[in-house]
């Protein structure tokens, strides 16, 4: 097959694209429907939304399909989507206490007011294969589903607002005060950042990482290479209202809802000046990933320590190296033809060869 | 019952008696006895995966499955409560895989397995304590790297550690560390005791229990045997001491001797409980009676 753009090229192009097509579509089975990746690999959709930074469940599924799984891949087409929509407005800035929660857990206390509320978590399963589930047979989702609904409380024992722990530990003054450091939110979408950037445009870059390097960032600081050591004060996923303000009416409307991953970490205080509180890190990602909103929470305390000694609190390495379709692309483009610099190299190889030789026979005349 | 008794009860084919196979637990067996041969050194092991993430006790449980009988009675607890999520995962584990009696009362039980407390009633030497842990080493505060840390024990080395608490007594007046308190063992090795909190620290000196700590992601285990000597870092002029629950009582039990979580109740109002809560439900009961 050729590779450079010789003669031939293009029909060897689109073969290998042909050919690509039909693995992915498989040989013989069912095609997939975007109902059944949205509803069944739903953690993969969350992942590819949040990357590609666009809350889109059934276009996020047509990527993750269109890109066979590969979900750094289908973060891509769904970003490079995002860049042929127009900007219809923005929304207003809100808290997330009117949070519509689905799960809501604190590590830091054994119980806390509103109670901690497990939601659907695989956290305390064995990780054992079902071998005997091969088939996931229609009976037995159909009794999942029955013990699921049987007995449900009703829908308004539920409380409506959820006391924040951080708000809690703020009350006795234990817990810094929220940071008010830009007014005006920065866009990384629309500008390039500077160093060191503000929190807003740190907080943004995290919540488009991609989970595995935010997750090996974060785990190197709590493993050792750093020196936070975080509590896991609170951890909620749920359903958040999206608020516009109304283009004729100027009113706040709520336009939808979206569902949010939300991680507030705190850490040992360490500012020898100064009345001592623990520290804050905060993370929220689009959709239910908890290792990337703990991560993000994680890496947002790092990277405020004044002067960095490792990797994780250093916000140039960590914001410049955790994007997973930027990394993606560039360490994809080493695939590309670079024949010209390498015969650059080669030259200066053999040149420097040449001088190691003639010096060696130098000696040896000598 | 022996374990090939057990054995011929089990009806489903391919599972072994504790989940490991016979070589993963001699493994596990082998550092163990070196680990009792040289209190507070980490000896390094080949982890195996369980079931259960990294993190979540995988290290503990390694050391429980490897050391299980049919006839003991086991306790596993998480932040001293027996009702935890991943303390009543493990529990569940052990049932199934190897049919152990399950108990909450520490005195009761022949292997109590625990994650960041010991338990309040002083355990007997029939008794073994196993300590989930996830970082086995103490100088990680100090020195990133493992090579580094591995030569710092060796040579007894332990200046840095010295240094970074004096200074956090220069900075702050007191020491930061709260949980996992470096102590030294045998007058030799500095070990980290597991996020135990401070209260638990003076329980591992001269004990009459085996404590065994298991570190499965760090691939580490190491052991303080009874009657050791165990004693935190402190100076001569700021001395160790535990949290302090002056003025405090356990709102379910009063208790004023035990370790007690706060419990954050509506508004933001403060109520505290015995963290060890089979120690609080016996006091409890007895309490109830008389």
């Amino acid at each position: 097959m050729a590779y450079v753009a010789v003669k031939g090229g293009r029909e060897a192009i689109e073969r290998a694209c042909d050919l690509n097509e039909y693995r992915r579509q498989g040989a013989a089975s069912a095609p997939l429907q975007l109902s059944q990746i949205r509803e069944q690999l739903h953690l993969a959709v969350d992942r590819v939304m949040g990357e590609g930074g666009l809350h889109a469940p059934d276009l996020a599924a047509l990527a993750l399909r269109q890109a066979a799984g590969d979900t750094i891949e289908a973060s891509f087409l769904l970003r490079a989507h995002r860049a042929t929509l127009p900007r219809l407005g923005e929304s207003i800035p809100d808290t997330t206490g009117d949070m519509r929660m689905v799960r809501r857990i604190s590590s830091a206390f054994k119980d806390v007011p509103g109670g901690q509320i497990l939601g659907p978590t695989g956290d305390y399963t064995l990780r054992l294969l079902e071998l005997d589930r091969l088939e996931d047979p229609a009976l037995r989702r159909q009794v999942i589903r029955e013990r699921v609904f049987r007995g449900l409380p009703e829908p308004d024992d539920m409380p409506d607002t959820f006391p924040r722990v951080v708000e809690l530990l703020r009350r006795d003054g234990l817990v810094e005060e929220p940071g008010t450091e830009d007014d005006e939110p920065f866009d990384i979408t629309r500008r390039s950042v500077a160093f060191p950037a503000p929190r807003s445009a740190r907080l943004q870059a995290l919540a488009r990482g991609e989970t595995g390097g935010l997750l090996l960032l974060a785990y190197s600081s709590m493993r050792g290479y750093g020196h936070i050591h975080p509590t896991l004060a609170e951890l909620r996923v749920g359903y958040l209202p999206l608020r516009m303000t109304h283009p004729v009416t100027g009113e706040s409307v709520v336009a939808g809802e979206i569902l949010v991953t939300e991680a507030e970490v705190v850490s040992r205080f360490s500012n020898p000046e100064g009345e001592p509180r623990f520290h804050m890190g905060y993370g929220l990602c689009l959709g239910h990933n908890e290792i990337k909103a703990i991560s993000m929470g994680v890496l947002d305390r790092c990277m405020r320590t004044e002067t960095p000694t490792c990797p994780a609190e250093d916000q140039e390495f960590v914001l410049y190296h955790t994007d997973g379709i930027e990394s993606m692309g560039f360490s994809n483009h080493w695939k590309l033809p670079h024949y010209v610099d390498f015969l650059s190299d080669l030259d200066r190889l053999r040149k420097a060869r040449a001088n190691a030789q003639e010096k060696e026979n130098g000696h040896a005349r000598a | 019952m022996r374990v090939h008794e057990w054995l011929s009860k089990t009806g489903s084919a391919g599972t072994t008696f504790g989940f490991l196979d016979d070589g993963a637990k001699k493994d596990v067996r082998r550092a163990l006895l070196k680990a009792v041969a040289i209190p507070g050194y980490q000896v390094p092991y080949g982890s195996r995966e369980m079931p259960l993430a990294r993190g979540w006790g995988t290290g503990g449980i390694q050391i429980t499955l490897s050391m299980l009988l049919p006839e003991d009675v086991v306790k596993v607890i998480d932040q001293g409560c027996d009702g935890s999520v991943n303390a009543v995962n493990i529990k569940k584990f052990y049932e199934r895989v190897a049919g152990v009696a399950v108990t909450t009362d520490t005195l009761e039980a022949s292997l109590v397995q625990t994650r960041h407390r010991i338990p309040e009633e002083r355990m007997t030497d029939q008794q073994i304590l196993v300590l989930q842990v996830p970082y086995p080493e103490a100088l990680r505060e100090v020195e990133p790297s493992e090579a580094q840390t591995r030569r710092m024990h060796a040579e007894a080395d332990y200046a840095r550690m010295w240094l970074h608490l004096y200074e956090d007594v220069v900075h702050f007046g007191e020491i930061r560390i709260s949980y996992r308190y470096p102590c030294t063992v045998n007058g030799r090795h500095v070990m980290d005791p597991s996020p135990v909190p401070r209260w638990d620290v003076p329980k591992l000196h001269m004990a009459d229990t085996l404590f065994l700590f298991g570190a499965g992601r760090e691939r580490r285990i190491y052991a303080v045997p009874p009657h050791t000597r165990v004693e935190p870092l402190e100076f001569e002029d700021h001395c160790f001491r535990v949290e302090d629950f002056a003025g405090k009582s356990c709102a379910r039990c009063g208790s004023t001797d035990t370790f007690l979580d706060e419990i954050l109740g509506p508004g933001g109002s403060r109520s505290h409980c015995c963290s060890d809560t089979g120690y609080c439900d016996k006091r409890k009961a007895r309490w109830n009676r008389s």
